[in-house]
């Protein structure tokens, strides 16, 4: 077993809600590898997000409520730390990045302000170290003019910009680990390239490990390194990323790469489309969740949720049948 | 091409701007122009996909087609009638035969009202039918889109994301329209859920011989539905070609850096693509650039960018391009 920078086991995270209890992640477990970039796939409500919240402390309890799993960074749990303890490890040893840049920073701080506190707070800079510090990071996310611009307002940066103060921001105390929510839904195809290609400049230069949740394949095949794919707060399949997309094993996978179009692709066909929508779960199922909209479902799917196992040495799916001959496994 | 038959809709030098008002005296200062200077013309049966980023102009286009905007500038013919000079119950009639499905089917269905009420209320309002015609046309509609018919007594917040979009998809075919503008009609649904709506868009296409207008900014999707497709950028079209033609061979700069930005979903061929990443961002269309709107993110530009805006011109059949410098992409 390879040693893991960060390792989760079990987690489990439900949520009060006035309709019942949502079992928003049911008993999740993955490792991080050092420097590594690991891509966490699924629709909205697959608990990919709230997976990385729990583990950040960052899920509002009530209505949340981990009722179980460890994490463990540099083999200290980060589920049974104090608020405090976590915050000195959020911001330092691993940050975060959220899709919506606008209501991540403060609109009545300046950015530069903004960059300054964690420098200070974290790091133990001066005021004038930090402001020093402040425009040369500004300056490697791609801001022209960054000394200047430390004294605006992030209502006075476009889309894009903002994205890169948040990265900026994230990436101050050099963190061994960055999550990435979603940064890049928000925004244009072109700035969405711009804030890719920043992120792969940046891991190659400062060597973290990036844990990159979104919806977009495309976005997974050209970052990742491995990838998780999650479905009704399981994980469903878990590859290297070569390896998924060649050869995708679990139904719902070889379902969400069947229905993109390709921009690269000639055909007109009818795109492959899985039929019903996502569940919301208000029990813990002891079926498959994905069973209600499977082409190769079985009797054995609706009795018993399968374990997450594996078919090679490096590719794990939780599914009972083989998609290659529609029998059980 | 003008006046051919097959022409369904033409629009042309269509410019629409949005006054900005200022001060105590709310005097206009300036204008967004949203759409400066468009012409295209769309085919009967075809689906023209209308690709570009925010704030390009796109969905003001569509909605000042439908006439939701009066129109600063130019003319759209719609089966060769000038909308533009149409007014009052000429103009009513003729929205019969366009309608719009809208990005938000969150936003765009009433809350208070029911799925009968939501897709019949076009039928009432036309005084097409009326009782229990209408309560028939409906239910016949939800199966047309793929509903239960019994779902019509519930409402809106019953549904997901998906079904909602297909209620807003029943509605527009109500009054049997000949044109629809989908205005990003997926993009806010889930990953598995959009190719079921597209899916549903091509079926109704077939069986009703509809055209569309297929606003979007997901051009991989565009490209599936799409027999010609036309890119916009800060309130012009650039671009405008059959679809193969486009992605295939695309002579505008700001269509070659779109097509590169798009993540494929398969990391081997992703690799091995070439990639522009423009720099900067889209400036700002209350006060454009002058000459080509492209030319402050242009890998290309020249002097003459900034002094002449480039002709949107016919360099190969069937294939329009605004650039002064396309020759070096034929």
């Amino acid at each position: 077993m390879p040693d893991f920078l960060l390792d989760i086991k079990g987690l489990e995270t439900q949520f009060k809600t006035p309709d019942g209890i949502v079992h928003a992640v049911n008993g999740v477990s993955f490792g991080l590898k050092e420097g590594e970039t690991l891509g966490v796939v699924g629709e909205s409500g697959c608990g990919k997000s709230v997976t990385m919240l729990s583990v950040m402390g960052l899920v509002q309890s009530p209505p949340g409520k981990i009722v179980a799993g460890e994490a463990y960074f540099f083999n200290q749990d980060l589920l049974q730390m104090s608020n405090e303890e976590l915050r000195h490890i959020r911001g330092s040893q691993i940050s975060m990045v959220f899709q919506d840049p606008m209501t991540s920073l403060n609109p009545v701080l300046t950015v530069g302000r903004q960059l300054e506190e964690p420098l200070m707070l974290h790091v133990g800079m001066s005021k004038n170290q930090a402001r020093d510090r402040a425009a040369e990071l500004l300056e490697m996310v791609g801001i022209p003019n960054a000394k200047d611009r430390l004294n605006d307002y992030p209502h006075q940066y476009s889309g894009g910009m903002r994205q890169r103060v948040m990265i900026a921001m994230a990436l101050s105390c050099s963190p061994q680990i960055l999550i990435a929510d979603e940064p890049t839904t928000a925004l244009d195809v072109t700035i969405q390239a711009q804030i890719m290609d920043l992120v792969k400049r940046l891991r190659d230069e400062l060597g973290m490990a990036i844990i990159w949740i979104t919806h977009d394949l495309g976005v997974v095949a050209g970052l990742a390194q491995r990838v998780i794919v999650m479905y009704g707060g399981f994980i469903i399949e878990e590859a290297p990323v070569n390896e998924l997309f060649a050869n995708p094993s679990h139904p719902y996978t070889l379902g969400l790469i069947g229905s993109l179009p390709r921009v690269d692709d000639e055909s007109h066909d009818r795109l492959y489309s899985i039929e019903g929508h996502p569940p919301v779960l208000y029990q813990k199922p002891h079926a498959c969740p994905f069973a209600p909209r499977c082409k190769w479902v079985m009797e054995r799917c609706w009795k018993e949720n399968p374990t997450l196992d594996p078919i090679t040495s490096d590719h794990k799916i939780a599914c009972w049948a083989d998609v290659k001959t529609g029998r059980a496994r | 091409m003008a006046g051919s038959p097959d022409v369904l809709l033409e629009v042309k030098d269509l410019k629409m701007y949005f006054p900005i008002y200022r001060g105590v005296v709310q005097r206009e200062v300036g204008a967004v122009h949203a759409v400066d200077g468009v012409s295209f013309n769309v085919i009967r049966g075809e689906t023209l996909g209308l690709v570009g980023e925010s704030g390009c102009g796109k969905s003001t286009t569509g909605r000042t087609i439908l006439q939701l905007y009066k129109p600063t500038a130019g003319s759209i013919h719609f089966d060769g009638v000038d909308l533009v000079a149409l007014k009052g119950e000429e103009l009513r009639l003729m929205r019969r035969k366009m309608q719009m499905i809208f990005q938000d089917p969150y936003a765009s269905l009433n809350p208070r009202m029911t799925i009968a009420e939501i897709i019949g209320e076009p039928l009432a309002v036309h005084n097409i039918a009326t009782g229990k015609e209408i309560q028939e046309r409906v239910e016949h509609l939800l199966e047309l889109v793929n509903l239960n018919p019994s779902f019509a007594t519930r409402y809106a917040h019953e549904f997901s994301g998906g079904q909602r979009q297909r209620i807003g998809i029943a509605r527009a075919l109500a009054l049997q329209p000949s044109f629809i503008v989908c205005d990003e009609p997926i993009s806010a649904l889930d990953v598995s859920i959009q190719a079921q709506v597209v899916n549903l868009l091509d079926e109704l296409q077939h069986q009703f011989n509809l055209t569309y207008l297929f606003i979007a900014h997901d051009l991989s999707m565009v490209r599936h539905i799409s027999k010609r497709v036309a890119v916009m950028y800060l309130g012009v079209i650039v671009e405008l070609a059959d679809r193969s033609e486009l992605y295939n061979k695309p002579l505008h700069p700001y269509t070659q850096a779109l097509l590169s930005a798009i993540p494929i979903p398969d990391p081997i061929a992703d690799a091995k693509r070439a990639r522009t990443i423009l720099q900067g961002d889209v400036p700002s269309p209350v006060n454009p650039p002058s000459g080509c709107r492209f030319r402050t993110r242009c890998p290309i530009a020249e002097k003459m960018c900034a002094e002449t805006r480039p002709e949107f011109r016919e360099l190969k059949p069937g294939h329009l391009v605004a650039c002064h410098f396309a020759e070096r992409f034929v």
